[in-house]
Parts: structure tokens; sequence; C-alpha cells
């Protein structure tokens, strides 16, 4: 018994990929396995704790509910893209990390990759949300150590801190 | 000038790579790289003799390296699990086998250990093997255990793991003379500590120094390390363990060995070959373990003030298949139930029982939260006979400050006096009162009447030994670049240890704090160590590690002053430079990184500060370039070793509205006032509690581990199991600090780690009970739970 392995192509964090995996085999291990991009997390393997949200052409979406071979050609943002060039090797904090270190919105760090990936894509399409509205963009993640308060905070802190960086 | 960090909101120094996606969780380890994948068998029925396993066709699948079942495991493999802490009253203590032998006691028990080139591969090779079972009677919940009609074990007569009493003074006689008596039963269903990250173990082993290497999220890197030397007949110099980061722990991960932490290096060496396994959701909810589980009846005598005269409480612990961890979860029910107050005289029984489930663990608050919530409803209760205002039962009941330190005449879970150092319940009170409106409620409450709207008010007090010793150790390393390497051996999962362990070395050497390096968990770095438990890390490593800093300031003032001719007395550090005091910057001082290259004899010019070094002359010619007194480097190394636990407290207070149709229950406020002694980072202190509060809610209101009668945990996942998103949690915690200094440590501080859970259970009980007038006796409670309740209720009343 031999698995058949599928030659796929595509963009992570803007450098184009090339794979080779089996049919069965999650976007989450391809991402985390073939190429070592640890950052996202595995919470639960079945969509409902959102560690493993990544960027998929923009959205975000559960890496453990998709196939790597249904991923072909789309481009992925995965919490290692998400800082920011500013010539220095390692980047910049984007709004949303940088939020999250100034409100403590972390403690285990598990799920934060899930929250900033979606965080991040929340702001782009409500740059100025209500703390009602900060809530409901972070209603459909897990978190175990923070209680959620200081991931709110930092929601609204983000939407702060990309303001005063245009 | 250095400012004092100590007290700061300093942001987390581990923030940088967690939000960047560059944390070391246990799955990330080798990943990408050569490393093979575990998966395990585990029995899908509750309790059942293995007549046969047949693994014929496993090792056929490609890509499929080994399997195993307990008939190839051999000497201390073969044998049970250790029982991590022994009791002369756990008299039919039991622990699993790393695979079962001949009986499986709960849906999840690992059976058979397979490794293949992927999971994928593995789990398919655990679908081919094939297992005859031969069923027997599941013992599933408390009363099945209780009623004994079936054994869990067989030889262990009426499920009966242990039975411990205590007494201080005579409770009985003190109820029956009482002018008042009540008898409350109190049942508080199982949960779980569900971290985000599962367990998890890589190993590799090194065949070229013969030494073995394993990464574990776990809570105690010590503990792993001694048990897998044991169970692989290894010396223990041929161990290192070393825990990443950890993505959540809550209790679950102080058990160990976990099966799989014995089997993957076992596999390792086997094979030659870097091996890993990574447990997923379900096997977490059916495998790792829970808590929480017990039912208690409570008798109480008092006066016409409310005070406690006799207090008698007997409960029954739910202990699951195996008690690996002891007695610790219902002695500290037992101990800790007292809280702030000062009965009369107090007598406790409980049973520790067996049942076909999960084995039981602790988890955040470990027999707190029930013992709370009995002695709260118990409070509640009382007030209630007589009428009276339930603060001002609570504060008659309340040790003085300064009755302290204040000896119950128990044994606590350390195996020491019961003995609180320090504390100021009325203030607490005081304060709490004022945070959460309790005065004003009563007009709240008409106004809320006169809209159609029922909402009530209720409050739990707590106590909580923190900083159980035996001890922690801690080694600060100066280092020739000026940079300080400090390591303590208890684990991190999630608490900030590398920042507010920072903080304490920047205060005690006068560095700058950004030159701080702090390393936990790894038995390379610090071999002796308990773990990360009981709210223990601030107090215990936090200590050891301000003893160890200090030890390494009085070697560098010592070089320094002989170096700058100068007193050590007249030397002050700051910003890690060595001056004269009240000369900064003058041209007599030298900076640490020179101190340090000084304080080793040999001197190979290798960088800027052993160049510099040259300047100076130390050592007396007369004697060895290594005085008898003395060692090369400039090192503190230090342990704290209290006499006995240090205890903080707290109390709560929650304001909810119940709907009248639905029974729905909303949060409208929630107050804390908290007091954990000396506070190093109020940032991180402050997120503990909200986060320690979202799980008390959890307990409150949501989680409950749903068994079937066959043993079958029916909620075993996130879809299920109700772990509470941002929209259950409320939205505010107004959170008021008190601090009591400890007496017990030198930075006067206590944990803070489990605080917010506490009270969980106990105070939203007090709330519901107000706002629909009739008792709560068993949490958590659901909106379905409460609409019964009512339709009960109003039956009663007909």
């Amino acid at each position: 018994m031999t698995e058949e392995l599928v030659d796929i192509r595509l963009t992570v964090n803007g450098v184009g990929r090339e794979l080779r995996v089996p049919a069965r085999r999650l976007l989450s291990d391809a991402l985390r396995q073939h190429l070592a991009l640890t950052g996202t997390h595995v919470g639960c393997e079945h969509g409902v704790c959102g560690s493993c949200t990544v960027l998929m052409d923009g959205r975000p979406v559960r890496a453990c509910l998709i196939f790597a071979v249904s991923a072909v050609d789309s481009e992925i943002t995965t919490v290692e893209g998400l800082t920011e060039a500013d010539g220095s090797p390692e980047g910049r904090l984007s709004p949303v990390q940088q939020a999250f270190a100034e409100c403590h919105g972390l403690q285990c760090g598990f799920c934060t990759p899930g929250f900033l990936t979606t965080i991040t894509a929340g702001l782009r399409d409500n740059p100025e949300p209500s703390e009602e509205e900060a809530r409901g963009m972070v209603g459909g993640n897990l978190c175990r150590c923070t209680g959620y308060a200081n991931i709110v905070k930092s929601v609204l802190r983000a939407s702060e801190i990309a303001r005063e960086r245009v | 000038m250095s400012t004092r960090l100590f007290g700061q909101k300093v942001q987390r120094v581990e923030d940088q790579r967690f939000l960047r996606g560059h944390g070391r969780y246990v799955d990330d380890v080798l990943a990408g790289r050569d490393v093979l994948h575990a998966a395990v068998l585990r029995s899908p029925h509750a309790h059942a003799r293995i007549v046969g396993i047949d693994v014929s066709g496993v090792l056929d699948v490609e890509g499929v390296h080994l399997v195993w079942t307990h008939d190839d495991l051999a000497g201390p493999m073969a044998e049970p699990l250790p029982l991590l802490i022994p009791h002369p009253q756990l008299t039919h203590g039991r622990t699993q086998f790393a695979l079962a032998k001949d009986e499986v006691n709960y849906v999840g028990e690992a059976i058979a250990f397979v490794v293949a080139d992927d999971r994928y591969l593995a789990e398919d090779a655990v679908g081919r093997i094939r297992v005859e079972y031969a069923f027997l009677p599941p013992v599933v919940g408390l009363e099945a255990a209780r009623a004994a009609e079936h054994l869990t074990h067989e030889d262990v007569p009426g499920n009966v793991a242990a039975r411990l009493e205590q007494e201080n003074g005579d409770a009985r006689a003190a109820i029956d003379a009482a002018p008042h008596s009540l008898s409350l039963d109190l049942t508080i269903e199982r949960s779980a500590s569900t971290p985000l990250e599962g367990r998890g173990t890589v190993a590799r082993w090194d065949p070229d120094i013969g030494r073995l290497t394993l990464w574990t999220s776990t809570q105690s890197s010590t503990g792993v390390r001694a048990a897998v030397a044991t169970k692989l007949g290894l010396d223990l110099s041929q161990v290192d363990v070393l825990t990443p980061d950890v993505g959540g722990g809550f209790g679950v991960k102080i058990n160990h060995p976990w099966p799989e932490e014995v089997l993957v290096p076992l596999a390792a060496r086997t094979l030659d070959r870097a091996v890993k396994f990574t447990e997923d959701r379900r096997e977490h909810f059916i495998s790792a373990a829970h808590e929480r589980g017990q039912i208690h009846q409570v008798e109480v005598g008092f006066d016409d003030d409310g005070r406690i005269l006799g207090l008698d409480v007997r409960f029954w612990h739910d202990n699951g298949a195996y008690t690996p961890y002891g007695l610790i979860l219902p002695i500290i029910t037992s101990t800790q139930l007292l809280g702030p107050y000062k009965p009369g005289a107090y007598h406790v029984v409980f049973e520790s029982l067996y049942t076909n489930t999960v084995m039981v663990t602790p988890y955040r608050g470990a027999g707190r939260p029930q013992g709370c919530y009995v002695m709260e409803r118990t409070m509640d209760a009382i007030a209630a006979a007589l009428g009276k205002d339930r603060t001002e039962v609570r504060a008659v009941n309340f040790i003085q400050p300064d009755e302290f330190p204040y000896d119950h005449g128990l044994i606590f879970q350390d195996g020491r006096e019961y003995e609180y150092d320090s504390g100021d319940y009325p203030a607490s009170l005081h304060k709490l009162k004022d945070l959460v409106g309790w005065d004003e409620f009563p007009a709240f409450r008409e106004e809320m009447e006169r809209e159609g709207r029922r909402v009530g008010i209720g409050l739990a007090c707590y106590v909580e030994g923190t900083g159980v010793g035996p001890y922690e150790g801690a080694h600060v390393h100066i280092e020739t670049s000026g940079k300080v390497k400090v390591a303590t051996g208890l684990t991190t999962q999630g608490q900030g240890h590398a920042t507010v362990f920072a903080q304490i070395v920047a205060d005690a050497l006068g560095v700058p704090f950004d030159r701080v390096e702090v390393v936990t968990g790894d038995t390379r770095r610090m071999p002796y160590a308990v773990g990360t438990f009981a709210s223990r890390a601030a107090v215990m490593s936090g200590s050891a590690i301000h003893l160890a800093a200090l030890r390494a300031r009085e070697k560098v003032l010592k070089i320094a002053a002989e170096a700058l001719e100068a007193a050590e007395d007249d030397l002050e550090i700051v910003d890690g430079v060595v001056s004269v005091r009240g000369t900064p910057g003058s041209a007599a001082s030298i900076d640490l990184g020179t101190v340090a290259v000084l304080s080793n004899p040999l001197r190979y010019a290798f960088d800027e500060a052993s160049k510099a070094a040259t300047q100076f002359s130390v050592g007396d010619p007369g004697k060895p370039p290594v005085p008898e007194d003395d060692e090369p480097g400039l090192e503190g190394r230090d342990f704290y070793s209290p006499q006995r636990s240090t205890f903080a407290s707290g109390m709560h207070a929650v304001i909810v509205e119940t709907d009248p149709a639905t029974a729905e229950i909303r949060i409208l406020k929630y107050a804390v006032v908290h007091d954990c002694g000396r506070l190093i980072n109020p940032m991180i202190v402050e997120g503990q509690i909200q986060g320690g509060v979202a799980q008390g809610v959890a307990g409150a209101l949501l989680e409950r581990m749903a068994y079937d009668e066959n043993g079958q945990l029916l909620n075993a996942s996130f879809m299920d199991f109700l772990m509470p998103y941002v929209t259950e949690v409320p939205e505010r915690i107004d959170i008021d600090h008190l601090e009591t200094p400890s007496p017990l440590n030198p930075l006067g501080i206590k944990g803070a780690g489990e605080a917010g859970v506490i009270p969980g259970a106990a105070v939203f009980a007090s709330a519901i009970e107000d706002a629909e007038g009739f008792p709560i006796r068993a949490m958590p409670i659901s909106p379905s739970d409460l609409f019964e309740l009512r339709r009960i209720h109003a039956e009663e009343n007909r």
C-alpha cells in the first residue's frame, strides 16, 4: 500500500512553494511538517478552536479543515507572514501583533496565531470596530488562558495603532 | 538610574516570539525533519477484560516501524506506572500500565502503541489492530461507586481507594448543643483543564554519547526525567528533559509520566530514530485527566449571630479509574473548605472512590472550588435560616487580622500544619461590597423588578494555600558579555516567568532588564526542581531566583571592591556597572562583564570585556589563583524551601440576571478582590485572575463531562463540551487588590495562578439562589437545569 502523492503549488507568505503531498494531507500539517511553518497551531482538528486559522486569498480559514491539495494556487498568509518589512531582518510587529503585546492579549500563546490572523482580516474589513464588533470579530476562536478581556482590548488597540501608523 | 521593576506592569519578553509565530511548542520540535510519529490504540470500552490482541498485518503497512502491546514490554516498563504521592490512608491505590495488561478500566485507556513515518500512517496501522474483549459491568458516577453493586477493580472492596478523617474539636457535640442547626447535600460535577495544546512528547536517543533527549509538554520536567530513567533503566545522567513552550497546563500536565512519556523514549531508543507523539483533541478528553466530581453532606450548628459552632462534612470524591496523584485533591477540599473562617469545631471525613472513567488529577483550583462551594453554600444557608445579610454571617466567622498566624489544627496537602500566615479578610469584604455595590443592590433589584427582570447577587470567599514546598532552586550566571543567564527548574505554561523572574533579577543585581534571560524546565540547566502547580512558581522560584541573584551580587561586589580598591559597602550597581556610591560614570567603575572576566583566572582575551579586564588586578599572589573557599566564574546558586505554604485569599461577587421565561443566565457584573501579597507584575496577576474567572464561569454554568451509563464520554469534542468563547464570559471584571505580604519569603509574595477559578461555582450558586428564591445545591447549572428546578419548586409549592 503506497500513498499516491500529488504535486501542488501555492504561495505562502508571498513566496511560491512547490509541495508533493498525499491527497489526504491537511493544509495545517502541510504548513507545519512540509514547510516547517510551525506558527500555525493545531488545537482541535475539527475546526472549532480556531488556533490553526490562516488567511487563504485574504479570507480566514481553518487550516485543519482544508486539504493541502485544495489550497492549490492559493495565497496563504500564516502568522509568520504578518510582520511588516522595516528593513530589519525580523520585521516589525503588525498593529495587531503590537496590540497583543501592549494589552497582554496572550498568555501561553498557543491560540494566539489564530486570533492574530482572524483579527488581521477582521480589521481590514472593519478598521474601526466598536467594542461589540470587536467581540464579534473574535467570537469564533477559543482561548483557555486569558478570559478574552485583553484580546478584545487588543482588537481595539490594534485599530488605533493602525491609524497612528498611517 | 535603574528604577525598581518589582511591582511594575512590565511587558512580557516572551511575547515577541509568540507573536511572530516563533514559539517552540513540543509538536514544533523537529517539525519538517527526520522524526517518526506515534499513535495509540485506546480502549473503546469502559470496563472489559482483554481476551486477545491481534497485531498481525500491522507491520505490513508501508511506513510502519513498530507496534507494541503490553506483551512487548519488559522489566520496569511492564510494571504499573508510579503512584506519585502515596499516603498511608490510600490503602487501595491503583495505577495503570503504560499499555493495558489483561483489563481496561476506562474508555481511552492505552492498549497498543504504533510508530510510523507520519501520524496518518500510524493511525491507519492502529485501525488494523484487532482486540477481543470480555465485557465487565462499568461503574459510572459516584452513586454507582458508593452502591458498589459492581467493582471497578475486583480486589478493591466497595470501590474505596481511601478513607481519611480529620477533626479539630468535638464537632458532633458542638452541633448537638448549638441553638440552630442545618444539613445540606451538595454536588458538583466533573470538568477538565482542557489546555488548547494537548499532551505531547518527542524523544531522540544519541547512541554516540548514550544519552536521551526528551521534550515534553509537562508541568514537571524533573519528575518526568526521573520517571523515564527508572522505566528505561537509564542513569539519571543519561536523560535530559527539556520543557519547551507549553500551550497551557492548568494542572493536567502535572501528572506524570503519562504512558506516552515512557513509550516514546523507549521507541526512540529501540529504533534509533527520533519519535514524536502529539495527542489529538478527542484523545485529550478521554485519556488525559478530569477533576471536580464530588458529593458532600454538611451538618452545621450555629448561634443567633450565625457563628459556626460545629461543622461536620462528609464527602465522596470520584477519582476515576486510577489514583496516580494520591489523595491530594480530597485532602485539599477537606482543609481549604474552611476558607477565611474559624468554626468552633470541625470534623471531616471523605472516601475516594473508583469509577470506570478517566482518572482524576488536579485541575486549576485542585479541590478548592469544591471546598469553597460547600462552605459558601453553608454560609448562605445559615444567613437564610436566620434572615441575616449574607455578608454579616461571613464577617462574624472571619479569622481576624490580629489572629495570624492562625493554626486550624489540621494537616495540609504538604503534610505540614494547616496554618495561615497572613491576611485581612474584613478589609477584603469591605472592598468587595464597595466594588460590587452590595448595599445598593436592593434598590437595583427593585428597579429591575419594575421592568419585569429578575436579578440576584452572590458572593464567595476563599483562602488558597499557595507556594507549597518542598523547594525550588535557581542559578544565576553573569557572563563576560554582561548578559545574565538565569535558570530555574520548574516549567512555564503562559505565566510570563521569563518576564517576572527577569524583573526580580534586574532589581537584585542592578542590571538592565533586557540583559536578563530566563530558562525554565530544562534539566540540563537546573536538575533539582519540583514543578509548576499549586500557584507556587512565583513564590518558590521567584524567591530562589532572588536569593541566587543576591549571591551573585555578593561575589560581584567582592571582586569589584578589590579591582576598584574600594570597600564593598561603598559600591553600588546601576545599569550593570559597579561604581563607588554617588559617583556614577566616574573612572572608578567596572561593568559586570569585566567583573565576570576577573572572576575567572583563565583569562584569554576573547572579547572586549576580557581586554578591558587587563587594567585591573585582583587575587592575592600569595594564594592559589582560585582560593579554597571560592570557585571560578561569576555565578550564584541558591534554593528556597519554606517551612509551610503561604495563604493567599480573595472574594468574588457577581450580579446575574435570570430570564423568567427561558431561564437563561446572564452576568451583569463581576467583581474580584484579591490578595496575593506583593505583586511582582500587576498586569500578569490581573491576566491570571481574568483567565481564572473565565474558567470559574465555565465550571459554574457550562462545562461538564457527559458520561452515559456505559462509561462513554458523549461530549469529547469542542463541538459538545461547552468551553466558553468571548460571548460567555463577563464583558468586564472589576478587580481590586489588597497586599498583605507573606512573612514566609523574602519578597512577601503569595501565589496567584489558581485564585480566579476557585469561587466560581460558589458565587454563581449564591447569585442564582438569590435571584430565584429556592436553594441551589448542584453545580454546574445550565438554563435547562434551572428551568427544571423552577418546575420542581413550583410543584412542591402547589
